[in-house]
């Protein structure tokens, strides 16, 4: 069941070089920026909260002037000693994150099946049982409903969980804890409570793992009122928001995908945490907005390549918090390029990708030059046989076609 | 035994009511066959007896055992098992929510109060029973039938009723209503509308307080959280997994089981394979005792041994609590299922006259004292309809505030700025 994926194809899919993706003010309750962009060129963008190395009153010394757009020219990330930062993969932001956090805070526990001494069956939690002990790093039974409620019974009595559903679909089980309690005790006790717990695990489409294991979870939990959710899709913004989502006062659920744990990417050496509520600029843009998430971002920037070739200038933005939307980074995006092409894994049915063109049409119904377009899954389960499983979800082809058609 | 495994059948035989005068610790219980036809559809209870109150046996040996039988009758030399103070305390909370109930009652069926209310008429002895052991930092989780248990760990009668009145004075604002009643200040972790989900809460508020002793090395801190529940609960998943977590773990819990014999209109017995629930305990290696939930003081000895347990790190304790609801489920219900004789043998166990006897026969307060108690609730109770119907009803510009801790949570607007910088946001109004 709990695959671990060495090198998977997923990572050949992917653009030889990460790219850096910057956004958002250091202070979070200040007007946006808008983003000026050249094409091709360098932007100024402005680094999420936490940067350590500037000045935090002065403003425009947080601006990092860098080469980010992820195209080929960009630096094929040669493992230089000169170069800042340091490399790894997606699962070791993730579980640096986690570290980090629990040095720094020690309410901050987790709690799930085989994160303690297997060290997680996708390794985020590798080596945490031996530092912090078995307390901290709790190996529970196969309980999911009753350890999830357990987390939120001792989130509210002032520790910090971070709860593993080794799979995001086993947290079905756990759908009454999270729905009741986890989303909604903050208001049924007027506020009393708070439930500062992180709910994170890897869901998503994977290789051939079955229709019960390639769920997405994000689609029936974005209803509950109460709670946030965020996916992550490279190392940067795993550790990133892994961190934010500890941090933060309420309860987060923290979408990996199976096939992205063995992404690489150089990160910052210092402490940055990534805003819970912001999209990302992964490549800006002029004729198209890609609105994307997790792995299908990666499908996305290889379509993307292809479309350059073919002429075309998407912007591709990885929206990364699933709930709330941050209608300001997509308006934008919006009012400058006119169309909008989503693309996402949920099923067609009721997923992200449906609520996120809702909330664009009721927003942004003036900008649009053309129907937005939505790529989702198939609304089937996901099929065993790879040939099967491979056109429910959507392909960089389709995305090409979907540009073009968009863009007539 | 207990007597309650024949309750549904009266009409044939009275039972002797084993808690009775002369039968001591040491000395077999006196059992009562079933013979209702009511049962013979089910499989043959046997009942055994087993004479000692072994919780302080380590838990992988200990077995289950029947009534805590410690009250001696004996006008010679009386063995009180409270003192007059104590006694008074129990009296005055188990009238308390006495009153409170049958006030909720009267302010439902005259339209000051709606939806699902529970009332906890009958059970007095074991939300006073345990909780007046309990310190203000020890925690509390109930059910939807939780008014009594808020007003035993302390919330005001008039933040209850407020909350039963939708007010913004309110334990919770006027947020949670009936089945959500929760005070930080009392440590009460809720209220909670489905049955079982507030047991796994228990179970972390529980795992908090052993984090906090061995991983904060906070040595002193010996927090003990009690978890109410219903016999139709025992059926459910969470119960048995949060079971199985505490005894792994030795959390400092209590898992008590109000056994009122009816979930709804689903009696005890056909709903459950075997109805003995305090059986239950052992087989995941913890205690189970079963004790008379209509006589506070049996309570309260089972629960000073069982909170004690908790409190020195030796693990959970089940305690099934044989009671009964004078009440329907709920005030939507008509209670047309229960046998009037059920009801009348259970009204003749009333918790709160047993102890006003138990006082005044003891010489440990006189009538007058105790009607001067129920008169003094009486007026706390009628102080709080007056506080709760002079209370405002929540404004508009409440709806959002609760919703996150950090109202960030609603994240960015299309004008660049956080939703709940939008001033609509602060009057209720904001498009979220």
């Amino acid at each position: 069941m709990a695959a671990i994926f060495q090198g998977v194809g997923a990572a050949a899919a992917l653009p030889s070089s990460p790219s850096y993706s910057f956004d958002s003010n250091k202070s979070v309750f200040s007007p946006r920026r808008s983003f000026s962009v050249r094409k091709g060129a360098s932007f100024a963008v402005v680094r999420s909260d936490g940067t350590v190395n500037l000045n935090p009153k002065d403003r425009r010394a947080q601006l990092l002037i860098s080469n980010a757009v992820a195209t080929k020219a960009d630096s094929a990330a040669a493992s230089s000693s000169s170069k800042p930062g340091h490399e790894l993969l997606l699962f070791e932001a993730l579980l640096e994150g986690l570290e980090e956090e629990m040095e720094r805070d020690p309410h901050v526990c987790v709690m799930g099946e085989d994160v303690g001494h297997y060290g997680g069956s996708y390794k985020v939690t590798k080596g945490l049982a031996k530092k912090f002990g078995d307390l901290r790093v709790l190996d529970t039974p196969i309980a999911e409903n009753s350890f999830t409620g357990m987390g939120i019974g001792a989130a509210m009595t002032g520790l910090r969980p971070v709860v593993e559903g080794m799979n995001m679909g086993f947290l079905l089980l756990a759908f009454n804890q999270i729905s009741n309690n986890c989303g909604m005790l903050h208001y049924t006790s007027g506020g009393q409570f708070t439930i500062p717990i992180v709910i994170r695990g890897p869901g998503g489409v994977g290789r051939q793992l079955g229709a019960e294991h390639s769920q997405r979870l994000e689609s029936y939990f974005q209803s509950i009122p109460g709670i946030q959710m965020v996916a992550c899709s490279t190392p940067y913004n795993a550790k990133g928001l892994m961190k934010a989502a500890i941090r933060s006062e309420n309860p987060v659920i923290l979408f990996e995908h199976v096939l992205l744990y063995n992404l690489k990417e150089r990160i910052p050496d210092e402490d940055y945490i990534c805003n819970l509520e912001e999209a990302e600029m992964v490549r800006p843009g002029e004729h198209v907005t890609i609105l994307t998430y997790s792995r299908m971002r990666y499908h996305v920037m290889q379509a993307a390549k292809t479309l350059v070739n073919k002429g075309y200038d998407p912007e591709v933005i990885d929206i990364r918090s699933l709930k709330p939307f941050d209608l300001f980074t997509i308006g934008n995006s919006v009012k400058k390029t006119h169309r909008v092409l989503i693309v996402e894994e949920c099923m067609r049915t009721g997923g992200i990708g449906a609520s996120l063109t809702a909330a664009i049409t009721e927003n942004f119904n003036d900008y649009l030059d053309a129907p937005i377009m939505c790529l989702s899954s198939q609304d089937v389960p996901t099929p065993y046989a790879g040939t099967l499983e491979e056109v429910t979800v959507v392909q960089p082809a389709q995305i090409v076609t979907a540009v073009e058609q968009l863009c007539q | 035994m207990s007597t309650a495994f024949s309750a549904p059948n009266f009409s044939t035989q009275s039972l002797p009511l084993n808690h009775t005068s002369t039968t001591t610790r040491d000395s077999p219980l006196v059992f009562a066959k079933p013979t209702s036809q009511f049962l013979r559809s089910t499989p043959k209870l046997r009942l055994s007896s087993s004479s000692k109150l072994n919780l302080s046996r380590r838990s992988g040996t200990v077995v289950a055992v029947s009534d805590v039988v410690k009250q001696k009758k004996s006008k010679s030399t009386p063995t009180l098992l409270i003192t007059k103070e104590e006694g008074l305390e129990l009296y005055e909370d188990m009238v308390l929510g006495r009153a409170f109930e049958d006030m909720c009652a009267q302010m439902y069926y005259r339209g000051k109060m709606f939806g699902f209310v529970h009332l906890y008429n009958g059970q007095e002895a074991v939300s006073t029973g345990f909780i007046k052991l309990l310190k203000q930092q020890d925690s509390v989780v109930s059910t939807y039938r939780d008014h009594v248990h808020a007003l035993s760990k302390g919330v005001p009668a008039r933040a209850v009723m407020s909350e039963l009145f939708g007010k913004t004075t309110g334990c919770c604002r006027g947020q949670g209503g009936s089945m959500h009643m929760f005070s930080r200040e009392h440590n009460l972790l809720g209220g909670f509308a489905f049955i079982g989900e507030g047991i796994p809460i228990a179970t972390g508020a529980a795992f908090t307080s052993k984090y906090k002793r061995e991983v904060l090395k906070e040595a002193d801190c010996d927090h003990v959280t009690l978890a109410f529940f219903g016999d139709g609960t025992c059926n459910n998943g969470q119960f048995f997994e949060c079971l199985n977590m505490a005894a792994l773990w030795k959390l400092p819990i209590v898992f008590v089981v109000e056994n009122n014999l009816w979930a709804i209109g689903m009696s005890h017995m056909r709903a459950t394979s075997d109805p003995q629930i305090y059986k239950k305990g052992p087989a995941f290696g913890m205690p189970g005792i079963h004790v008379d939930g209509m006589d506070v003081l049996k309570v309260r000895e089972v629960a000073k041994e069982a909170i004690g347990r908790a409190r020195r790190g030796e693990g959970p304790t089940l305690v099934e609590c044989e009671t009964y609801r004078f009440r329907g489920h709920s005030l939507a219900d008509p209670d047309e299922l229960r046998d009037p004789a059920e009801k009348a043998h259970y009204a003749a166990r009333d918790p709160i006259t047993a102890l006003k006897k138990y006082l005044t026969e003891n010489n440990l307060a006189s009538e007058a004292e105790l009607k001067a108690i129920d008169k003094k609730i009486d007026e706390v109770v009628e102080v709080a309809v007056e506080f709760a119907d002079e209370s405002p009803v929540p404004p508009r510009s409440q709806l959002l505030e609760n919703v996150f801790a950090d109202p960030k949570g609603f994240g960015i607007g299309p004008d660049g700025r956080y939703r709940c910088e939008d001033p609509k946001f602060t009057q209720g109004t904001a498009h979220v």
